[in-house]
């Protein structure tokens, strides 16, 4: 159970990208924030994982707990690097192996094929499509059991069909947990968020979003009066900004 | 012309042609034979002198596999420490640069006045002239972790031993190979120069020897056995090489 509070500017060298930045974010549920391409939402993921960049927070980030994040963070970004030389067994559990931990196999194969790889154990990435090999990537979240989920784009890459699949796993299987979704898609947004933020260099405006429960039905007029809304949002944000 | 296509029979044939054109030449230009033999002359030196040959070929064999296999356990060890240390990268690196600008051939009399005629001097000469392309290429590889890799070792909280024998090296496993390919090539010149500059025996001696008395497909069939030693050197590595893909 780890919630967040993410507050100050966010710098990039000598540039500020987002003033007034002030997130909540709860222990349980997706948080998504959204924004265009540039605007510092990959930034913000590699502030939450703790990776080196060259960004400065001048404000805090605080767990709920006031313990330190390292190591109870886990990433998705887009292109997630599986190891090519290792099957998916051993690509699942090389966080533990690479802190000297013994590696639980057994429960590898039980999260490979709640991803829906059973088997295909002991393939090599390079026999897998972009789609199969996210769900070894999110394989390697779960057997870390972080309390912190940060989803970087994870799901861009992919052709919209497998995009809805994997959308739909991942919820069923990140519930509990603290998700921190970085998307540019509104869909995406509107289906799996509990909660959004528009994110500008002036800060992160709260979206409004249905009431239903997550992962929402794509037909639902709802989800795509929702869904139009935010288009409007990040359309009227982008003319603002070139008139501006 | 199908087949043309298999590895085998192609060299095969690249091999007939070579040995067909150096016949023709030899005849047509009626060259004397102590200055360039007939391959039907070499081929009859190679069989008059096999026992010869085979003896001297063992040393050379020797010198080479010792040398090759102390370069390569030297370089590798010099890259994973430098690759784990940014104290001795500070340290090492420099003096390494300084190394590589010596001509190592250079210094071959001088090992062979301190380590003496047998082999200690040729299997030194040999070591030195592979370290350092086992190390550079090899470190090179250590090094050029893909960023999404470091990333995930620093999220998983790797320790820096693990992150290199778990990630770096296998990912420099191809850039070792390079670096194997050339000291497989380098090694047969450094043992010939080795034996050239003051040996009693090798092929390197031999060749001496035989160029000395005019027997020059002597000389010749020498070298097809040194070419020999290094196709198979080349064949065995790149046998392992695929092994390990």
């Amino acid at each position: 159970m780890t919630a967040l509070c993410l507050q100050g500017d966010l710098w990039l060298g000598n540039a500020c990208l987002i003033r007034n930045l002030a997130l909540d974010l709860p222990a349980r549920g997706w948080s998504c924030l959204l924004g265009r391409s540039g605007v510092g939402k990959s930034t913000i993921a590699r502030l939450i994982a703790g990776l080196p960049g060259a960004y400065r927070l001048d404000g805090r980030l605080q767990p709920s707990d006031g313990l330190p994040l390292a190591g109870r963070v886990a990433m998705l970004a887009q292109d997630a690097p599986l190891l090519p030389w290792a099957d998916l067994v051993q690509n699942v559990t090389i966080g533990a192996r690479l802190r000297g931990q013994r590696p639980d196999k057994d429960r590898a194969h039980r999260l490979l094929a709640q991803v829906g790889l059973a088997g295909m154990e002991s393939r090599r990435p390079a026999a897998l499509s972009g789609g199969q090999r996210q769900r070894v990537a999110l394989a390697r979240i779960l057997i870390e059991d972080c309390p912190v989920v940060v989803l970087d784009e994870p799901f861009s890459a992919l052709d919209t069909v497998t995009r809805l699949a994997m959308q739909d796993l991942a919820a069923k299987l990140l519930v509990g947990r603290n998700v921190i979704l970085i998307t540019h898609d509104p869909l995406e947004a509107v289906r799996l968020s509990d909660r959004a933020w528009l994110l500008g260099p002036d800060g992160a405006d709260r979206l409004d979003l249905p009431e239903t429960e997550t992962p929402r039905d794509y037909h639902a007029t709802t989800t795509l009066a929702a869904q139009a809304n935010l288009m409007a949002r990040l359309h009227l944000s982008s003319t603002a900004r070139c008139a501006g | 012309m199908r087949w043309l296509s298999a590895p085998a029979p192609r060299a095969l044939l690249a091999l007939g042609f070579a040995l067909t054109l150096w016949q023709i030449v030899v005849w047509l230009s009626g060259v004397p034979h102590f200055i360039l033999p007939s391959p039907a002359r070499v081929a009859v030196s190679l069989w008059d002198n096999a026992p010869v040959l085979w003896d001297h070929a063992r040393f050379t064999a020797f010198n080479l596999l010792v040398g090759l296999a102390a370069g390569v356990v030297f370089g590798v060890a010099t890259a994973l420490n430098l690759a784990l240390s940014p104290q001795a990268r500070l340290m090492l690196r420099p003096m390494l640069i300084f190394a590589q600008a010596v001509p190592v051939f250079a210094l071959a009399p001088v090992l062979t006045l301190w380590l003496g005629y047998g082999a200690a001097s040729k299997i030194v000469i040999v070591t030195l002239v592979i370290y350092f392309p086992i190390t550079s290429a090899f470190f090179d590889g250590l090094m050029r972790l893909p960023p999404a890799l470091q990333d995930l070792a620093q999220m998983m909280q790797a320790t820096p031993l693990r992150r290199l024998f778990l990630l770096q090296v296998p990912q420099a496993l191809p850039a070792l190979t390079s670096g194997l390919r050339l000291a497989v090539v380098y090694a047969p010149f450094a043992v010939i120069i080795g034996e050239w500059v003051g040996s009693s025996r090798g092929l390197g001696y031999l060749m001496l020897m035989a160029n000395g008395r005019g027997q020059t497909d002597l000389m010749f069939a020498a070298l097809v056995v040194l070419a020999a030693q290094s196709l198979i050197l080349f064949a065995i590595l790149e046998w392992f090489a695929k092994g390990a893909r």
